[in-house]
Formats: structure tokens, C-alpha cells, sequence
């Protein structure tokens, strides 16, 4: 950078600072079992920065127009896994997706993800979710005598696993899968990416133990490799290759 | 109304939460409560490292890191603790990499360590290879290997409850904790958990800044119930702006960036640190480059059409080590600001990051009532607390470190007091004054709206007690929190249901912000010299004589109910090192 060319920079900076609001209508799946058993679709308007999040403008609904709307939310950007939602039809994160990206001329529509009970508003029952990831053993399982320093593992053998240490657990790849639509019994990928993330750890020795549960009717079979998952997933993990990856494992007992 | 008992409630299931439910659940029968599920705490967003002199990679040594710790804090450390901080460092690392955690390596296959700033070799030689990392979202893999751990260990978690209110009695004259009252999100109930051992792990309070790199739920929740509850409040006028926040948003760019060779420049490209910290240049401590950097912006040397911002440029580095070394903050910028950081420089403004100060506590995690006397039965570790191990200043992977190594020790000495112990008697109406709260908050039809007035508070805290700060500014700010916290008074609610009622808690968050802004202000104004992230203009030097302790801030109540703070102070633990000049 000797000589400043500073071009994108420079413009996004410049971009920044004339900040354009526009006009945007947020179409959002209302729900509340306390008011009424039926969902609706109730629209709002808000000035804001096509730049800014989609959690931006509900944020500005939440605040200016109407406290009743309700969603999880923390970090704002990308990394607690809190607002997975269907936008536009896609499951996103709210934190991640800008205005901008999303064609804002038209209606932003706005819904819970599916597959899970809606319990307010975007919010939704998430112990399913959280039960089939207790249930592939998400732990590092090690026999015999612990070493005084650490474990040695080759920076090779720490790659092989890489992609799949990044979930957050935020169930935008679970909640985009028909299989998991159709049937509440099947893992999901999520919790699969969770197990991929220790069969495939040199360090680990209860590989053969997650096989044998994602080889259960309920297990990896299911995945009928739609590529729903890794479509939705904001940490950009492979997820249909890591399931594919088990799949194989299970076939060859190689890992 | 429900009422739980438990030998050890932990608040809180970030790092320090979830480090100390893995010790305690092993020996008492303990409940996290936590107002998010337990992988969304804020741990996750922690990406630079944690600290360990491991000598892994390089020269290294418990003694060094103990220095640092206690240059970086400016003196303000308590040197008993940092030294635990330092030494129990190195098992704090290994434990969790038997637990799973995918470090880095070397090429040996130990774990990998990387330079972070103020971390040295002999005292402020050189830059030194400390921090253990796993590329840059080391926080996420320390928060996601503790929850896997806690799944192991068949911890109980309690999702979704919002902590309101600190129950402590009195027994034989002594004050104890009897346990804690907590809002259940999803239907509204109020829950009463009677325990022998508390322990808060709830997190920092930054949301009272608008710049800033914490989450929307970082609200002080903690630090709120036990200060209403008459504890003090240790050194909350040290806050820790973040050198290098995406320009506007406030969201965290690793100082790792600058750990693998990234450069601050202004607008004429100059590598400005050089000019402000001769040997560790852009590694110096966050205090000092964070001031560096608004002094670059008001002498005119900032960028943008605004000059309102300067450049973390890392567009000499090689793409593959951003890829390996830098994947979460370069897709940052490429996602929030569409630019592209192996060709292009990215924007960057300092961050409130951090709260040094806390809930007072001993190294054993218990929190003290005065500068001395324990509450029996209550503890409190990682951002929360104040052991103090970062004083002044923290220095950059001694916070994930600070969790791991308080975390534990909290949740042993809390499960030790558990078994030693039996229940205190809940006070008659345990829940009334959170059954007030909500109801009152509920019920209110007043005129003032949350989003408002913490925009209002944001504002105020940005411009007048963030880097730089006046005597003026400071005054400044007390009046307006003091106006702000009138006019909460007549705060009120759109939702009045039960049902996940987000919008009344975050009418209750924004009671615990203005609370503590009052305290970190009303702190500020008093401490009449610059230390660490604490930078008065009009007090520009270190006053060892009048300043060398720590604020220990009281809320008192007067007869007709009106609430103020009251200062005393406290000293600090000095064992090896003597106050020196601190240079970079
Ligand atoms: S794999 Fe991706 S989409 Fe699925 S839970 Fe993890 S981060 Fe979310
Ligand atoms: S709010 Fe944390 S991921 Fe979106």
C-alpha cells in the first residue's frame, strides 16, 4: 500500500457517508398463541440504509412501530447462531443478510424457520434441535491415561476436521431440509456436522460409536443430498460433503 | 411463583459460567441459568487467542506473562492474582485442549502460538509468540468445546432465564447469599432458586456505548443485581475500547490481524504507531493504540470523507495466510462493508470492548461486600467480576484466559462451600421485588420509550466518557444519565403478555445500563489522573500518590427512597513489581 489506490475503499466510504435511506416493506409471519391460534402476515414500512442488516430493520420495527414483534437476536453478526429465519424463502441469518442483497424494491418477507414450533412471532421451540446434537456424543471421547502436555496432532490431521468446527448452531441447514419437514425424527444435518467434527478428529476414539447412531432409521440414511443445507449454512461449512463424508465412513469403516 | 433449590446456581453460560458448571456439576448439584441457550454468549465473538506461556514456539515463562499483566493494567492489577492468572495459564490451555479443543499446531503437532499486543519477551524486549489460537474464532471454539463438556457431564441448564434479583439475608450478623430470583422468557413465571453457593458468570455491560463490539444482550445484568443489593462495584470507570472495530458497526477485528503482521495507517499511508510505540508498534497495549488512533483522527489524519476513521491494512499479507490465519474478520469485511481485504484496506474505529471493572471478588472467586469481608456462599468470575487481573487495561487473550482460570476456581470453591454448608432461609416474599418490577413495567402507561432512551444513553456514553475524557465531558454525562434514569420512571411496554416477552425485558436491561452508567460515570469523575483505558485530558499523567487503588462504588439510598453512589476506594495488591513508566 505505498501508493494509496484505494479504490473500493474508498468508495464503499464514500457510499457510507451519503447513506441513502430508502423506503423498505417487511412482510412478517405474525404469530401469538396468547392473541390467537392463527398466523398472519401483517407488512411494515421503514426508512432505512439498504446497507444495514435485516435485523436492522426489525430492530426498527421492534423499537419505533410495534414492541410486540418478537425474535432471538445477540452477537449481530454471524457468530451466536440467535436469528436463523426465513427471508425472502431462504433461511439466513438476520444479522448477515444485508438489505441490499435481498432486492429491496419488493416486499422482504420475513418468517420462522420451518420444521420447528413456532412459539411467538420467529421464535421457535429449538429443543429438538439441540436434542439430536446431545445425541451424536458432540464430545472429544479419549481412552487410556491423559498425557501431562497436550495431545499431539499433526496441523494435517487438525485440517481434516477444520470445516466443521465453525457451526454455531444456528439450524439454518436443519430447518431447510424436507426430509427433516416431513419427519421430526430425522437427525438433521446439523447434528451430523457435529458428529463429522469428531469422527474425522485424529484425537478421538469413539468414532465407530457416532457410526453406529447415524446408521439408526433416523440417522445420516435419510439425507437424500438436496444441497438445502449447505445453500443455508452462514458459516459457508460443506455441510452435504460432510454428511456425504459420514455416509462413506460408514460404508468403508475408514476414517 | 416456583421454587428450586440447589446446592450451586451459576447466572450466566458463557465461558466462565459454562468453565465453572464442569467443575461444580461434578460435585454438588448445580443449575446454569442463562438468558440465552448456552453457544450464544458473547465468549463466541472472542477471536484473537488466549494467553499461555507455553514456551511452545519461542523463549516464554509465567514470570514474563505476570509482568505483562500487570504493565498492560497500569499498576491497577492486583499482582496476587495475576500472578495465579499467569501460572495456572499454562493448565488452563492443556485442560481445554483435553477437552477438545481444536487449537492451531505447529509443525511439531503442539499447540500453535501467535503474538498479540503487549505480550513480550523479558519484560518489554520484544513482541513474543503467546497466545494459543484457533484461527481466528477462538472464542467460538472455547464457548462450543465447554458446552460440548457440559453435554458430557449431563450439566443443567435452565435456557431463557433472565436472573432479576440477588437474594441476600442475614444470619448471625453476617451477610450471605440465599440464592437468586430469575424471569422464565417463554411463559412469564417467576422462579425462585434457593442455593447454597451462587456463582455469576453473566458478562459485561457494554451496551450502554453505541460503537461497540458487544452483543445486544451484554446489559450488566449481574453487576446490577448484586449494586442493588447493596454490593459494591469495583473499578467501573476502566473500560476498554478495542482498537480496531469495523468503522461504524463497532464489530470486533481481531488484534491477531495485527499479531500476523497487519499495520495501522492514516491517511497518507503512514504507519502511525511507529511514531506513539517505538518497539511494539502496532502491538502496543489497546489503551495506548486505541488513543493513538483518535489522536491521528483529530490532528486530521484520518480517512474518509469524514477523516473519521483510519486503515487496518493487511493487503501485504499473502491471501493463503488470511485464509488460514484471518478466515471470520476478512469475510466481516467483505460481508458488512463489501470490500475486499487481500486488495483493499479496511476501515477502523476503536470499540467499547471490555469491562475491567466488576463485582469484586478474591482469587477463590468470592465476592467481597466491602474492601475486605467476603459474602459467604457468593462468587462471581470472568467479565462480571473484578479479581482485578486486568486493572487499568486488559491486555488482548487474557480475557478468554481470565474465564478459564476463574471460571474453574469459582466453580470448585463454590461446590467446596456447597458441601460445607447448608442453606440460608429465603427472606419472606423472596420474588416481591421482581413481581414489582415486572408488574410495575407492565402496567405502566408512561410516555417514555425504551429504544429512546438507551439511544439517548448511548450517545451520551460515546461522546463523553469513551477514549478521551474532561472533567467537563464526565459532567456531562452524570446529568444526563441522572435525566435519563427520571424519565425511566415513566418507561412503559407495548407487550403486556407473558409469552417471550422480549420487549419488556429489554425495558429492564436498559434499568441495569442506566444504573451502571451512573456508576461508571460518577467512578470516572472522580479519579482525577489518566491510567489505562481510563484517559482524563485534564489529568493527562499517572498519579501513583492519590490514584493507586482500586474505586469501590456503593449505591446508597436516602430516606425518601432517592439512590446515589458512594465512592471509597481500596488498595492494590503489590508483591514484585514497583509502578514504573509505562512505554510501548
Ligand atoms: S452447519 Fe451451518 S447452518 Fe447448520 S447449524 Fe451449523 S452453522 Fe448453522
Ligand atoms: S445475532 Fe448472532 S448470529 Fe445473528
Amino acid at each position: 500500500m505505498a501508493t494509496p489506490t484505494l479504490s473500493k475503499t474508498d468508495q464503499m466510504e464514500a457510499a457510507a457517508a451519503a447513506s441513502p435511506f430508502i423506503t423498505v416493506t417487511f412482510r412478517i409471519r405474525r404469530f401469538n398463541p396468547e392473541i390467537s391460534e392463527e398466523s398472519t402476515w401483517q407488512d411494515f414500512q421503514v426508512e432505512i440504509d439498504p446497507k444495514e442488516r435485516v435485523l436492522d430493520g426489525l430492530h426498527k420495527i421492534k423499537w419505533d412501530l410495534d414492541g410486540t414483534l418478537t425474535f432471538r437476536r445477540s452477537c449481530a453478526h454471524g457468530i451466536c447462531g440467535s436469528d436463523a429465519m426465513r427471508i425472502n424463502g431462504k433461511n439466513r441469518l438476520a444479522c448477515k443478510t444485508l438489505i441490499k442483497d435481498i432486492n429491496p424494491e419488493k416486499p422482504i418477507t420475513v418468517e420462522a424457520i420451518k420444521g420447528l414450533t413456532v412459539m411467538k412471532d420467529l421464535i421457535v421451540d429449538m429443543e429438538p434441535f439441540f436434542q439430536a446434537y446431545r445425541d451424536v456424543m458432540p464430545f472429544l471421547v479419549t481412552k487410556g491415561n491423559e498425557p501431562t502436555r497436550e495431545r499431539l496432532q499433526s496441523a494435517e490431521d487438525r485440517e481434516r476436521f477444520d470445516d466443521t468446527t465453525k457451526c454455531i448452531l444456528c439450524a439454518a441447514c436443519t430447518s431447510s431440509c424436507p426430509v427433516f419437514w416431513n419427519d421430526g425424527q430425522y437427525f438433521g444435518p446439523a447434528a451430523i456436522v457435529n458428529a463429522h467434527r469428531f469422527i474425522f478428529d485424529s484425537r478421538d476414539e469413539a468414532g465407530e460409536q457416532r457410526l453406529e447412531i447415524l446408521n439408526d432409521k433416523d440417522g445420516v440414511w435419510r439425507c437424500r443430498t438436496t444441497f438445502n443445507c449447505t445453500d443455508a449454512c452462514p458459516r459457508g461449512i460443506e455441510v452435504t460433503k460432510a454428511i456425504q463424508e459420514v455416509k462413506r465412513a460408514l460404508i468403508t469403516r475408514r476414517f | 411463583m416456583k421454587i428450586h433449590k440447589y446446592d450451586t446456581v451459576i447466572v450466566g453460560a458463557g465461558g466462565a459460567g459454562m468453565r465453572a458448571a464442569i467443575e461444580s456439576t461434578k460435585r454438588s448439584r448445580t443449575a446454569v441459568l442463562t438468558k440465552l441457550y448456552p453457544t450464544r454468549s458473547h465468549t463466541g465473538a472472542a477471536q484473537g487467542g488466549m494467553a499461555a506461556a507455553l514456551a511452545n514456539v519461542e523463549e516464554d515463562n509465567w514470570e514474563w506473562h505476570t509482568f505483562d499483566t500487570v504493565k498492560g493494567g497500569d499498576y491497577l492489577v492486583d499482582q496476587d492474582a495475576a500472578e495465579i492468572l499467569a501460572k495456572e495459564a499454562i493448565d488452563a490451555v492443556l485442560d481445554l485442549e483435553k477437552m477438545g479443543l481444536p487449537f492451531n499446531r505447529t509443525p511439531d503437532g503442539t499447540i500453535d502460538q501467535r503474538r498479540f499486543g503487549g505480550h513480550s519477551r523479558n519484560h518489554g524486549e520484544a513482541p513474543v509468540r503467546r497466545s494459543c489460537y484457533a484461527a481466528d474464532r477462538t472464542g467460538h471454539m472455547i464457548l462450543q468445546t465447554l458446552y460440548q463438556n457440559c453435554v458430557k457431564e449431563g450439566v443443567e441448564f435452565f435456557n431463557e432465564f433472565y436472573v432479576l434479583d440477588q437474594l441476600l439475608v442475614e444470619e448471625d450478623g453476617v451477610t450471605k447469599s440465599a440464592g437468586v430470583v430469575a424471569y422464565e422468557l417463554a411463559t412469564g413465571e417467576i422462579h425462585v432458586f434457593q442455593a447454597k453457593s451462587v456463582i455469576y458468570a453473566s458478562g459485561g455491560t457494554g451496551k450502554f456505548f453505541k460503537v461497540t463490539s458487544n452483543a445486544h444482550t451484554l446489559t450488566g445484568d449481574g453487576q446490577a443485581a448484586c449494586y442493588r443489593r447493596g454490593l459494591p462495584l469495583e473499578d467501573m470507570e476502566f473500560f476498554q475500547f478495542h482498537p480496531t472495530g469495523i468503522w461504524r458497526m463497532g464489530i470486533l477485528l481481531t488484534e491477531g490481524a495485527r499479531g500476523e503482521g497487519g499495520i495501522l495507517r492514516n491517511k497518507d499511508g503512514e504507519r502511525f504507531m511507529e511514531k506513539y510505540a517505538p518497539v511494539m508498534k502496532d502491538l502496543a497495549s489497546r489503551d495506548v493504540v486505541s488513543r493513538s488512533i483518535y489522536t491521528e483522527i483529530r490532528e486530521g489524519r484520518g480517512c474518509g470523507p469524514a477523516g473519521d476513521h483510519v486503515y487496518l491494512d493487511l493487503t501485504h499479507l499473502p491471501p493463503e495466510q488470511l485464509d488460514a490465519k484471518l478466515p471470520d474478520i476478512t469475510e466481516f469485511a467483505r460481508t458488512y462493508l463489501g470490500i475486499e481485504p487481500y486488495t483493499d484496506p479496511i476501515p477502523i474505529q476503536p470499540t467499547a470492548h471490555y469491562a475491567m471493572g466488576g463485582i469484586p471478588t478474591n482469587v477463590e472467586g468470592e465476592v467481597l461486600r466491602d474492601n475486605t469481608t467476603v459474602v459467604p456462599g457468593l462468587y462471581a468470575a470472568g467479565e462480571v467480576a473484578c479479581v482485578s487481573v486486568h486493572g487499568a487495561n486488559r491486555l488482548g487473550t487474557n480475557s478468554l484466559l481470565d474465564i478459564n482460570v476463574f471460571g474453574k476456581r469459582s466453580g470448585i470453591a463454590a461446590a467446596a462451600y456447597a458441601h460445607a454448608h447448608d442453606f440460608v432461609e429465603l427472606p419472606e416474599n423472596p420474588a416481591q421485588q421482581v413481581i414489582d418490577l415486572v408488574e410495575q413495567l407492565r402496567n405502566s402507561t408512561g410516555r417514555e420509550r425504551v429504544a429512546d432512551l438507551r439511544l439517548e444513553l448511548q450517545e451520551t456514553m460515546d461522546a463523553c466518557v469513551m477514549v478521551f475524557r474532561t472533567e467537563q465531558t464526565i459532567k456531562t454525562a452524570v446529568d444526563k444519565i441522572a435525566e435519563l434514569r427520571e424519565r425511566y420512571r415513566n418507561v412503559s411496554v407495548q407487550d403486556k403478555g407473558k409469552r417471550f416477552n422480549t420487549d419488556l425485558l429489554e425495558a429492564i436491561e436498559l434499568g441495569n445500563l442506566l444504573d451502571l452508567a451512573e456508576v461508571m460515570a460518577v467512578s470516572a469523575l472522580a479519579r482525577k489522573e489518566s491510567r489505562g483505558g481510563h484517559y482524563r485530558e485534564d489529568y493527562p499523567n499517572r498519579d501513583d500518590v492519590n490514584f493507586m487503588r482500586h474505586t469501590m462504588a456503593y449505591r446508597e439510598v436516602d430516606a425518601d427512597g432517592r439512590d446515589s453512589v458512594r465512592l471509597d476506594y481500596k488498595p492494590v495488591v503489590v508483591t514484585r513489581y514497583q509502578p514504573m513508566e509505562r512505554k510501548y
